[in-house]
């Protein structure tokens, strides 16, 4: 089966796939981040005290790569101000009352391929659709490569552990997935469109070959973290190569998350921007599950939803147990980025040993790197050679970490690294 | 809840295999080698191992004391250098320089160097080299297994010196004279073929070691079979097997980089061969991997691989 080198295999975890998606009632009270995606903040585009209707626009995009958000609740602006954010620590938010019970969004109708491709990008911009894989790049910018791409792929591998929101997504989604794609392939004007599924969901692969008709090619990947990365994704499935430094397209590729082709059809065909998205709420709480959560809802409130916390938890983490971000507090919102919230039991203590050169992270490295000598230089803050080891090429998958028998902290080191090569510029 | 809260870099999960697993993980796959050392040299064998042992974890534990450091004891790596260092030793050696030899690999071979991870020599061969060097004769008294001490020569030494080939079998089961752990050549095999199936070390270097040995040890065994041993011979006897599957291994002084792992294996496989034919003594398994050692950092230097989406 198609794969690419490298990689690992953590225990997977999926107790909640087979957890249709519910959807949460919103709280009174959301918190909607300016900045929940890669790229410039946006701009308050509405005033304290203000009344907002559901989908209003709260910010304005203004930069090129950047992405404007939007209200889930009907209500009244309470504040613009700092408040906790699940990537940034701290960012601006606006804070919106309100509540009730939400219906669902009135559906449209669209014809894909009587849309300009400039259409598609504007109405996809509007509604502030962004990556929904975690690194929530804004995705009106990826439909406009500079460069001509012949294959739009989507990403349904969901390789890290726990996470099934994309699993459930192309399951009851698959027709909007589906149209998600041709729409990009529209947007990009790329012929082929793919669709790779780790071999472990057959059920989704399944729903997504009856909705495709045959015109998209549904392939099943090998089981292997981090299958779901991009340049891994794109190996596996044309066996083409990123360049060192350079982006999906410098290989005529375009790659969406298959959550986020949904996005972009809710987008095109209902004009419905990015206000809500399926969260996979997993580990110690009472009700596990798949939940299509309200942007802005604190994680406080999905873990009361969520059925409550279970004894022993002691650590919380935004995304997945591989790549997510540990949370400090519960007080923090859900971002557009929000795969996942892991209420996860007690941490084996990492104590950092020496390392013994085993080279388990070079043999795991799906980057094919020498994650020991970013130790290495780290330590010994030799900056300099850090950057001619290619650091800047490193994913920040973890795998390296995950298999160290010294438990050191590779990630922590790279991130360390990288932070110095990139302010040394 | 809050402030409870355990935050971490990620990864938040870590596969089970720790540096104290590994460790263990080699001392199993060395029981059956130590077992068959036993059976036939009693309690010389014992007392040999108990002696490394004993020395190789207060050294350690001294180290740790004097350098201001939390014990190390617990990672094990000091009882994999007892233990090696006694399987490599004359069954007869004295608890006393066994002692030594032991004090030199875990200080000397190690702790000097900053403790695991940090040594450029294996340690159990820097203590049995010091050895070597200090008792030359103590060192090459070769007992005959079994009940009775009877003084018999090494089945490399009976060739190189006599043109004597040792009946492979012997070699396999590992009745014949050498030292405490090596002689038997199917059970270091077996507990070899363990160590790699279960992940502990990487097969590569040990394949590489013995394919070179065993196909440069053919070429003169081709021309005069009565001359030069076969390959087979070259394989069994001695401590290749020992050499290969447990000291070539060691992660910390081999390279990390797969082709210099290929390159490490080959250099000391030629070094075997050129040392047992050609050299002065009858075994060069220690100083093959010896001179190995020394020039890893140089390997690992020249075989950074071309990462992904790089120019290949």
């Amino acid at each position: 089966m198609r794969s690419f080198r490298g990689g690992v295999h953590p225990p997977y975890n999926k107790a909640t796939q087979d957890r249709p998606i519910e959807r949460v009632s919103p709280p009174e009270r959301v918190v909607v981040p300016l900045s929940q995606h890669t790229g410039a903040p946006c701009e308050p585009s509405v005033e304290k005290g203000q009344e907002v209707e559901r989908g209003q626009k709260l910010g304005e995009a203004k930069a090129f790569i950047s992405a404007p958000v939007h209200t889930p609740i009907s209500g009244v602006v309470k504040e613009i101000a700092p408040h906790p954010h699940p990537v940034l620590g701290e960012a601006l938010a606006v804070v919106v009352e309100g509540g009730g019970e939400m219906e669902d969004w009135p559906r449209g109708d669209v014809d894909p391929d009587s849309l300009e491709p400039e259409e598609i990008r504007m109405r996809v911009r509007e509604a502030g659709v962004v990556g929904l894989g975690g690194a929530a790049f804004p995705t009106a910018v990826k439909l406009s490569p500079p460069k001509s791409i012949d294959t739009v792929i989507l990403n349904g591998c969901e390789c890290e552990p726990y996470l099934t929101a994309d699993h459930r997504t192309m399951l009851e989604r698959a027709e909007d997935c589906i149209l998600g794609l041709r729409l990009v392939m529209r947007a990009v004007g790329a012929e082929r469109g793919m669709i790779g599924v780790e071999a472990n969901k057959p059920d989704a692969m399944e729903a997504l070959r009856r909705a495709s008709d045959g015109e998209v090619e549904v392939v099943p990947l090998k089981v292997k973290y981090p299958q779901g990365a991009e340049k891994m994704l794109i190996k596996a499935l044309l066996d083409r190569e990123v360049p060192t430094g350079g982006l999906p397209m410098d290989v005529g590729v375009v790659v969406q998350n298959v959550g986020t082709a949904v996005a972009v059809t809710e987008a095109v065909r209902d004009g419905k921007p990015l206000i809500e998205r399926v969260v996979t709420v997993a580990g110690e709480v009472g009700r596990p599950g798949n939940y299509l959560v309200p942007i802005g809802t604190p994680f406080s409130y999905l873990m009361e939803v969520a059925g409550g916390l279970k004894e022993g938890v002691s650590q919380v983490v935004m995304g997945g147990p591989m790549m997510g971000i540990a949370q400090r507090s519960l007080d923090v919102p859900v971002v557009k980025g929000t795969s996942g919230i892991l209420f996860l039991r007690e941490v084996p203590p990492a104590e950092e040993g020496n390392c013994i050169r085993c080279a388990r992270c070079v043999d795991h490295c799906p980057m094919e790197l020498m994650p020991t000598l970013f130790v290495k230089f780290a330590k010994g803050e030799r900056w300099d050679l850090l950057e001619s080891a290619h650091i800047m090429d490193c994913i920040e998958c973890g795998s390296c970490a995950y298999v160290c028998p010294a438990r050191i902290p590779i990630v922590h080191y790279i991130k360390l690294g990288k932070l110095k090569v990139r302010s040394l510029k | 809840m809050e402030g409870r809260l355990v935050v971490a870099v990620s990864p938040h999960i870590r596969a089970e295999m720790d540096t104290r697993r590994v460790m263990m993980g080699v001392i199993v796959s060395l029981v059956p080698g130590i077992a068959v050392g036993v059976w036939f040299f009693r309690w010389h064998a014992l007392a040999l191992l108990a002696s490394c042992l004993a020395e190789t974890l207060s050294a350690e534990a001294l180290a740790c004391i004097l350098r201001r450091k939390p014990s190390t004891l617990g990672d094990l790596s000091a009882a994999v250098t007892g233990v090696l260092l006694a399987m490599v030793l004359p069954p007869t050696l004295p608890f006393w320089a066994a002692f030594l030899g032991g004090v030199v690999a875990v200080t000397v071979g190690k702790q000097v160097f900053g403790g695991l991870g940090q040594n450029i020599f294996n340690p159990a061969l820097v203590g049995r080299a010091f050895l070597m060097a200090a008792f030359p004769v103590l060192m090459t008294r070769w007992v005959a297994p079994g009940p009775k001490v009877v003084t018999a020569a090494t089945p490399l030494a009976l060739m190189k010196f006599d043109h004597r080939a040792t009946p492979l079998l012997d070699l396999l089961v590992g009745k014949v004279g050498g030292c405490m752990g090596e002689t038997s050549a199917l059970a270091l095999l077996i507990g070899g073929l363990f160590l790699v199936l279960k992940g502990y070390a990487d097969w590569r270097i040990p394949l590489s070691y013995l394919g070179t040995v065993a196909m440069l040890g053919s070429i003169p065994w081709a021309f005069r079979p009565d001359l030069y041993p076969s390959p087979m011979f070259h394989l069994l006897a001695g401590g290749l097997m020992l050499g290969a599957w447990f000291m070539a291994t060691d992660p910390v002084t081999t390279p990390v980089t797969k082709v210099g792992r290929y390159m490490f294996g080959i250099g000391a496989g030629v070094l075997v061969v050129i040392i047992r034919l050609w050299g002065g003594l009858p075994e060069g398994v220690m100083y093959s991997i010896l001179l190995m050692n020394a020039v890893t950092p140089l390997i690992d230097r020249y075989t950074v691989p071309v990462p992904f989406g790089g120019k290949r």
